[in-house]
């Protein structure tokens, strides 16, 4: 002992900290990206590499040469976007394309506010919705996944487009959705961008998250909730124009949007209350855009403009304080 | 069994009760004491003997200085040496009776027997009168004279006297040991409060971390065969030693923004207090020592010692080894709200509970780095307060949004601090508003006060 510490107190500190909870969030991916690779091989892993690789790079060199600011990678925020922003897009998007949706992610979407904790938007799904409206082309080409060491790839579209395409050319749901088995959409079967076809391992993720308390569940479950039952009263009312709760819940980017982008800390509400009507506001805004909007998939949008309003959220739904009225 | 907790927020750090072994253990008379006149909450006490008096143990040597004030007792038999200012553990000065120890003489009237005296006085009064008399503050942490907390102004009334045998706070094992040992004492004080207060019923709640005493109290509790009091077991939660939050987590009652627990019927009174009362009202004993642990990972020899009041630190860290080398931080109390020690020179008081010694990694604050959003400090908050919120409010020096958002209620617990992922120093900051809303309260009554005291004046010269 040579000089004695003075501080306030608390004196001591819980073991979390941005990194570590970070860091369990890409541990929670793991499953998922694996599965993804597993299912779409080596151009997935580009993706994936180019995507990392340039969210952290882009915001290394940000931090560093525009904002002149000690660097925020090491909080590995970056690196969840990239892995987030390569799981919403098709594993045949060209790396250039990966490259402007990270700029736009987290030099736009991220930085441009302010970096970690001050954007209002989640950055992977602002840069995943600027490629799908910038590159429609590349982002709605979709491919059956033919694995690791598979043979060409089948073009084909993704469940949501085909339904979409069928009713318009004046088929019904019915007939539609006979060409799939749900099987294959929980066990990661069928065309689509890597997020969405990997169900079990990204609820295996989520799973991780709330036991790890990194999250809590009732965002989530309000998202479930809501398209289960949304669709339960569409699909109730005329089953062959809307598709039923359970196509809803296993298909397009639910699952990944409703565990790992509407439950990111900085742009979901803080209180329980809150969290609910955010989720029920994504999950009635999902099935409104899937049922009568253009796009076949709505969750992208759904969040994004749930992220909106969630300061409003955070100022109507509040803690009731202890002791007071 | 059902546990009990408390409603809002709360957090869950390691227990790190290593020292929950040892034994209680009297530590050796230090050669000098150094008695502080200001060791509650209140006016400072009066010194009432002059330098060169003889003093006996237990002699009454400053007077309370006020309604709210203690008597203060010599800890020690011995020569008056100075009475001067002297620096406590954070540095700052207030007067200090010095005392040179000769022998162990006690002072008359006082019964230092070990018999057990279980007959519990049939007047209310007789009892809070002795508990004044003995000095009696609560040693939970807050020192408030006991017998002004027995004493509710008018029109309110006890329900519930409740024992907090919670010991929330990690490391701290003061209570527990007392409990384990003393548990027959402490029941009689239980009694003696319960009976101070009217005979309502007593709940003596122990976090379950603590079998062996909750067996103990519930086997002393039937022996001694007092009705009306019982033991209720907590689950082991941050900060449930916490005044409101205990008398939520027991009656289900939420004490108001700024009121006293009485306001609910409650009155709470912690293990070393019962501790104490039973002294002061069955053996005639003030104050003169308390338990203290002291502990640490880095420290060698872990102790929970029974320390005389005005034991210079320094003596009793020597007499365990000294200081490590690796030990960073010492605190008086707990780390979660107790204070670092600036200085070991300075003396124990009454209210010292704990010396902890803490590593630099255990204790040294990560940098800041900026919030996430994550709400963990909301979630932690036992008063339901937004920590994040009040944090930038403080700094931005707002004190009326601090006010409306309620940062005078804050416990000043540090849960917020101590789950933020990010560093943030939201209690220091919150503080610095707290300190500010309630200068402003204060201030308004004020001229409230003085207001209401003019126009009556005005009133009165125009009759």
């Amino acid at each position: 002992m040579s000089k004695l510490l003075v501080s306030p107190s608390p004196h001591i500190h819980s073991k979390d900290s941005t990194r570590s909870l970070m860091l369990d969030v890409v541990i929670a991916l793991i499953p998922a990206v694996i599965c993804s690779v597993v299912f779409y091989g080596w151009q997935e892993l580009l993706v994936l590499g180019v995507s990392v690789a340039s969210c952290v790079l882009l915001e290394w060199a940000i931090t560093k040469y525009m904002l002149k600011q000690p660097s925020t990678i090491a909080d590995l925020s970056a690196v969840i976007t990239g892995i987030l922003l390569a799981l919403n897009v098709p594993y045949t998007t060209p790396w250039w394309v990966v490259f402007i949706g990270a700029v736009v992610a987290i030099g736009v979407a991220k930085m441009t506010f302010g970096g970690i904790g001050q954007n209002i938007w989640n950055p992977a799904l602002v840069g995943r919705v600027f490629l799908l409206v910038s590159f429609p082309t590349y982002m709605t080409t979709w491919s059956k996944p033919q694995g690791l060491f598979g043979l060409d790839a089948v073009s084909g579209p993704t469940p949501l487009g085909a339904i979409q395409e069928g009713l318009m050319q004046g088929s019904t749901v019915q007939e539609l959705t006979s060409a799939y088995d749900y099987k294959d959409l929980l066990f990661a079967n069928l065309g689509g961008s890597a997020g969405e076809v990997c169900a079990l391992t990204l609820l295996a993720g989520f799973v991780y998250l709330c036991c790890r308390k990194v999250i809590k569940p009732w965002i989530t479950l309000s998202i479930f909730a809501t398209v289960a039952l949304t669709s339960l009263i569409f699909w109730g009312i005329d089953p062959s124009r809307f598709t039923d709760p359970l196509f809803n819940l296993l298909t397009g980017g639910l699952i990944l949007g409703a565990c790992f982008m509407a439950t990111d800390y900085v742009t979901s509400p803080m209180s329980l209350w809150g969290g609910v009507v955010f989720g029920v506001g994504i999950g009635f805004l999902t099935m409104m855009i899937r049922y009568f909007g253009s796009y076949p998939e709505g969750v992208s949008f759904a969040i994004l403009i749930m992220n909106s309003v969630v300061p409003l959220l955070n100022m109507w739904f509040k803690q009731k304080k202890f002791g007071r009225k | 069994m059902s546990k009990h907790t408390f409603a809002i927020g709360g957090v869950h750090p390691h227990d790190n009760k290593i020292s929950r072994e040892c034994a209680l253990e009297q530590l050796p008379l230090a050669p000098t004491v150094y008695i502080s006149v200001a060791q509650h909450i209140g006016a400072p006490s009066v010194p009432c003997v002059a330098v060169g008096d003889k003093v006996k143990v237990g002699q009454v040597i400053a007077q309370p200085g006020g309604f709210v004030g203690a008597f203060i007792h010599s800890s020690v038999s011995g020569t008056v040496k100075s009475i001067a200012p002297r620096a406590d553990l954070a540095g700052r000065a207030s007067t200090h009776i010095e005392i040179a120890v000769e022998g162990d003489e006690w002072a008359e009237g006082i019964d230092t027997s070990d018999t057990l005296v279980t007959t519990i006085p049939e007047d209310p009064k007789a009892i809070i009168e002795k508990i004044r008399l003995g000095g009696v503050v609560g040693l939970g942490g807050a020192t408030f004279p006991t017998h002004v907390k027995l004493s509710p102004p008018p029109g309110s009334k006890c329900e519930r006297v409740i024992i907090n045998g919670c010991e929330c706070e990690p490391y701290l094992t003061s209570d527990f040991r007392t409990l384990l040992e003393k548990g027959e004492q402490v029941v009689v004080g239980a009694a003696l409060l319960k009976k101070a207060m009217g005979d309502v019923p007593c709940t003596i709640a122990i976090e379950e971390n603590k079998p062996e005493a909750i067996a103990h109290i519930r086997e002393v509790i039937a022996k001694l065969g007092y009705e009306g009091i019982d033991v209720m077991v907590m689950k082991m939660m941050y900060p449930q030693g916490g005044e409101k939050q205990l008398i939520d987590a027991v009656m289900h009652r939420q004490v108001g923004s700024g009121a006293l627990p009485i306001s609910v019927g409650a009155v709470v009174q912690n293990v070393a207090t019962a501790l104490a009362v039973y002294d002061a009202v069955q053996k005639g004993k003030p104050i003169v020592d308390n338990s203290v642990t002291v502990t640490g990972e880095c420290f060698p020899k872990q102790a929970n010692l029974v320390v005389r009041v005005g034991t210079p630190l320094q003596y009793i860290i020597d007499y365990l080894g000294g200081v490590p080398e690796s030990a960073a931080k010492i605190i008086s109390g707990g780390p979660m709200m107790g204070r670092a020690v600036a200085n070991l020179q300075a003396a124990t008081v009454k209210g010292t509970g704990a010396l902890l010694f803490l590593t630099e990694k255990q204790t040294r604050r990560a940098p800041e780095t900026g919030c996430i959003r994550c709400g963990k400090c909301a979630d932690a908050c036992p008063m339901g307060l937004e920590p994040f919120l009040l944090n930038k409010l403080s700094k931005a020096a707002d004190w009326d949004a601090c006010e409306a958002n309620a940062a005078q209620d804050c416990i000043e617990c540090g849960c917020c601090l101590y789950s933020c992922p990010a560093h943030i120093p939201l209690l220091d900051n919150i503080r610095v508003g707290k300190g500010s809303v309630l200068s402003a309260i204060r201030a308004r009554a004020a001229a409230a006060k003085a207001a209401a005291e003019a126009a009556k004046a005005a009133e009165a010269a125009k009759n």
